[in-house]
């Protein structure tokens, strides 16, 4: 895929407060004069806080870094998970199309996504809330098929429960992540065979989506001023 | 060179240092490996992998031995020097394979591609490429970039070697070029289309293995094979650049950089390489006179009569200009002083001490800049007097070298600590002793030549002058100075014989004889005019700003009526009555040797006997750089349609940053 930046750009990029804080932490983890290497993690920064990657977001983050813009094109262009057209303003949908999901119907989840999104992938819906792309292994097989949002997963999805995930955001509301069909993680469809002993005490939710739900705002995840710092911050 | 460390390749056993890497390794036993990415004077990047060889005992896969050193390869189970193999069927196989995915997306435009020829790619593919392709599928397009009136992109052609990109940012020191995407869709790309900001840009054609990166002047008018190839030397600035002309019939289709270790590396500037439109235009091919005020041509004989009548006792002076040979210089200052003149070569003003080698040239070598641990730079623009001579200075800094600079604030392309422009930072600057002075012209043009120059020499032992023009030190050897210089010249004279001087104005008054090779500001005062040869036109012998002789080789013949500079010296002084005693250049030369016997020594740098000047008068003045336009800075040049093209381009981009 040819990934060039977008014709229509801001005008202009800056961090907020908390995240340049954050991001002068990051740069302290590399030895002077080597802050270039923070790049990936400053850009994915910036493309939390707007939903992609601007021109003046790639220069600003190279700025920061005290690098030629180039440099950051270069990294920018190169990796698939920063995106430099716009996203959805609620959601970008991201539909793993690799091979146990598209065994278990991926396929239908990308006509569903053409049907309510956008036909083209990478392109924001007409209402300027979804777009939606295919993007490889997702890590989640066993839950097949899935999509990433944000920070979530929401997994073994069918055209139902995919198009309600669709229908919830779309009113505002937030889906809840994990599996849609009640499994707790990745254990065998008909419940555990093995390690029962653990089952009793466990949480109502495994870890990730319990975390998103204590958040209560499972997009929202990516806008900094709602999330921890999951990195190491010393104050 | 310690611990060399035994290897066996092909056979062959060699002690080699264990830094150096395979690829270098096997060129100490002349075995040369194919390569598209490796370049021995950039980074190593590794990534176009035909430089594959087998190494026995190792991984059961081919290695990249550019970027393989010999220090990473592991003895054999009985202690055994390790073995490599670079034609066995592994590795043939595996720059087959190479080569074929290299084709895949390389277009077969081989007949219209300027690199036809002399292109790595073509010459690779004799030996290692398949007959037929088993690629059925649509081939890989990219759009071409503009990177200014030089360099021409077929980026489809490319082979993502990003050669071109190590050079720009290492060598050149911008920072536009890079590699975007990845897989099939990367590309080499300019930062959001710009063009590149760098007289150095030229060099990316040569680096270029493919035709993807191409000569914008040269497009389409010659091929490599029907061009003659004359080794010569460069005169658009002081440094000497090794070039190679490249003529087809009487014209000189392109200018090529020679490798020159002690000089130019492997680089020139694009004034160098761009600059040979301008030996087609504006050019004397004829001898003038003036008649009733207006010049008109005239033969030989009569511009000679003319000359001869007009300077019979009258007081003669001469004015050596830029662009001279030494022999021309040596000529001009044997007839001048047969016939009582005076002979200035000083045009600048800048009156170096004509005796005191040490002074005017220095005594450090280009060479040894690399080593330097601290460079003061006094007011000069390396970037722009001497590009070439800057990225040597560049890479010194790249290695660690302390780079700091009184003058003008300059865009050096590196980072330098920046003193001050005024006169009392010379006595400010705490250098260790062997740290390397380089001092240009523009600190010397305010007069107090001696001045600066003691102070230069105070600073620390090692210095080296650089020179705004290529044959400024050779007339300086061979004495072309006047008591006074160049005021007491003009003042005096009645008759000047300006061979070549362009930059200088001469009032009303004397009756001036021109020689050059250009229509110019020279020619437009004159009241005759001899037509000479340009420097590609005669052999030569020119000295660099380093006091290094070298002789520059004839690739053509000068236009029209044009003559040799020596021989119309010659001619002159015989119909004067006072003939030179030589009748060719050997017996010139011999003569020439004979007088300053350092000049003889060809290529090699002589040793300056250290004379501190002792300091007459000090001036309080700032040191500024002088503002020389780049692509104006000589007849030449200013006759060069592309150079015109350049300096206006320059001038756009001086508003657009004020």
């Amino acid at each position: 895929m040819l990934r060039r930046l977008h014709p229509i750009q801001p005008e202009a990029f800056v961090f907020s407060n908390k995240n340049k804080a954050w991001a002068n932490e990051q740069i302290k983890k590399f030895p002077k004069g080597r802050q270039a290497s923070a790049i990936i993690p400053l850009l994915w920064r910036a493309q939390e806080q707007e939903g992609w990657l601007s021109r003046p977001a790639i220069e600003y983050v190279a700025d920061f870094l005290g690098m030629n813009y180039i440099r950051a094109l270069e990294v920018a262009t190169f990796y698939f998970m920063y995106h430099l057209k716009p996203v959805g303003s609620i959601a970008h949908v991201q539909v793993c199309g690799t091979t146990s999901c598209m065994i278990c119907g991926s396929e239908n989840l990308m006509d569903i996504c053409k049907e309510l999104i956008s036909v083209e992938q990478n392109t924001v819906s007409e209402d300027g809330k979804f777009s939606w792309e295919e993007v490889e292994c997702l890590g989640a097989c066993s839950n097949a098929p899935m999509i990433q949002i944000g920070k979530d997963y929401y997994e073994d999805l069918n055209a139902e429960s995919f198009k309600n995930i669709i229908e919830t955001f779309r009113s505002g509301k937030i889906p809840r992540p994990g599996s849609q069909t009640g499994r707790y993680s990745s254990e065998p469809l008909k419940g555990l065979t093995s390690l029962k002993d653990y089952e009793s005490d466990k949480n109502q939710f495994n870890a990730s989506v319990q975390l998103a739900d204590s958040f209560g705002d499972t997009v929202k995840k990516i806008n900094p001023n709602k999330i921890k710092n999951t990195a190491v911050v010393k104050e | 060179m310690t611990n060399l460390r035994k290897i066996i390749i092909d056979d062959t056993e060699v002690e080699v240092d264990p830094a150096m890497t395979l690829i270098q390794a096997c060129e100490e036993v002349g075995i040369e490996i194919p390569r598209f990415c490796y370049h021995e004077r950039l980074s190593i990047a590794g990534n176009c992998r035909m430089c594959l060889v087998e190494v026995v005992g190792g991984p059961p896969k081919p290695s990249a031995s550019c970027a393989m050193q010999v220090k990473d390869l592991r003895p054999g189970p009985e202690g055994q020097p390790p073995v490599i193999k670079t034609n066995s069927p592994m590795v043939r196989k595996a720059r087959e394979g190479v080569m074929e995915f290299l084709l895949i997306n390389h277009p077969l435009d081989c007949p219209i591609c300027d690199q036809g020829g002399e292109c790595d790619l073509q010459d690779q593919a004799m030996a290692y490429g398949a007959d037929f392709s088993r690629y059925r599928e649509p081939k890989r397009a990219n759009e071409d970039l503009d990177l200014g009136p030089l360099v021409e992109t077929h980026m489809t052609r490319c082979i993502s070697c990003t050669r071109c990109v190590r050079f720009t940012t290492e060598v050149a020191g911008i920072s536009q070029m890079g590699q975007t995407g990845r897989g099939e869709d990367a590309e080499i790309t300019s930062y959001l289309g710009q063009t590149l900001n760098s007289n150095m840009q030229g060099n990316i054609i040569d680096l270029c293995p493919v035709g993807a990166l191409v000569s914008k002047p040269y497009a389409f008018t010659a091929r490599s094979w029907e061009l003659n190839k004359t080794e010569s030397i460069d005169v658009m600035d002081s440094l000497g650049a090794n070039i190679r002309i490249d003529t087809k019939g009487r014209e000189v289709m392109r200018i090529l950089p020679r490798n020159h270790d002690g000089i130019n590396e492997e680089w020139i500037s694009d004034k160098t390489r761009f600059v040979w439109d301008g030996l087609r235009l504006q050019r004397l091919d004829t001898p003038y006179i003036r008649d009733d005020g207006k010049l008109r041509k005239a033969s030989w004989a009569e511009a000679i009569d003319f000359a001869v009548k007009n300077m019979r006792d009258k007081k003669l002076g001469a004015i050596v200009g830029d662009l001279n040979s030494v022999e021309a210089a040596f000529a001009l200052k044997t007839l001048v002083n047969s016939l009582d003149g005076i002979i200035e070569c000083r045009v600048d003003g800048i009156d170096f001490p004509p005796k005191n080698r040490s002074a005017y040239v220095g005594n450090v070598s280009i060479e040894e800049i690399d080593d330097a641990k601290e460079i003061i730079i006094i007011g000069a623009n390396p970037a722009n007097d001497s590009p070439v001579l800057n990225s040597r200075i560049r890479k010194a800094w790249l290695n660690g070298c302390k780079v700091s600079l009184i003058g003008d604030e300059i865009d050096l392309t590196f980072d330098y600590n920046y003193l001050g422009a005024d006169r009392d930072c010379l006595d400010k600057v705490a250098l260790s002793k062997d740290s390397i002075v380089i001092v240009g012209v523009g600190a010397l043009s305010d007069g107090d030549v001696p001045g600066i120059l003691a102070k230069c020499m105070s600073i620390s032992s090692r210095m080296l002058v650089l020179h705004a023009s290529a044959g400024r030190v050779g007339a300086l050897d061979v004495g072309c100075v006047t008591e006074g210089g160049l005021k007491t010249l003009l003042d005096g004279a009645e008759v000047i014989l300006n061979l070549g001087a362009d930059e200088i104005s001469i009032e009303e008054g004397p009756f001036v004889i021109y020689q050059g090779s250009h229509g110019d500001r020279g020619a437009h005062r004159a009241d005759i005019i001899f037509p000479s040869a340009a420097y590609t036109e005669e052999d030569g012998i020119f000295v660099n700003t380093e006091g290094r002789p070298q002789l520059a080789l004839r690739a053509g013949f000068p236009p029209g009526e044009a003559k040799e500079n020596w021989a119309i010296i010659r001619a002159l002084s015989g119909a004067l009555g006072k003939s030179l005693p030589y009748d060719t250049l050997s017996e010139l030369r011999k003569n020439l040797f004979e007088t300053v016997p350092h000049l003889g020594k060809l290529d090699i740098v002589p040793e300056n006997e250290r004379e501190v000047i002792n300091v007459t008068k000090i001036k309080n003045k700032n040191i500024n750089c002088d503002e020389i336009d780049f692509y104006r800075s000589n007849p030449i040049v200013r006759a060069s349609k592309v150079m015109a093209k350049l300096s206006a381009l320059n001038k756009i981009k001086e508003v657009k940053r004020l």
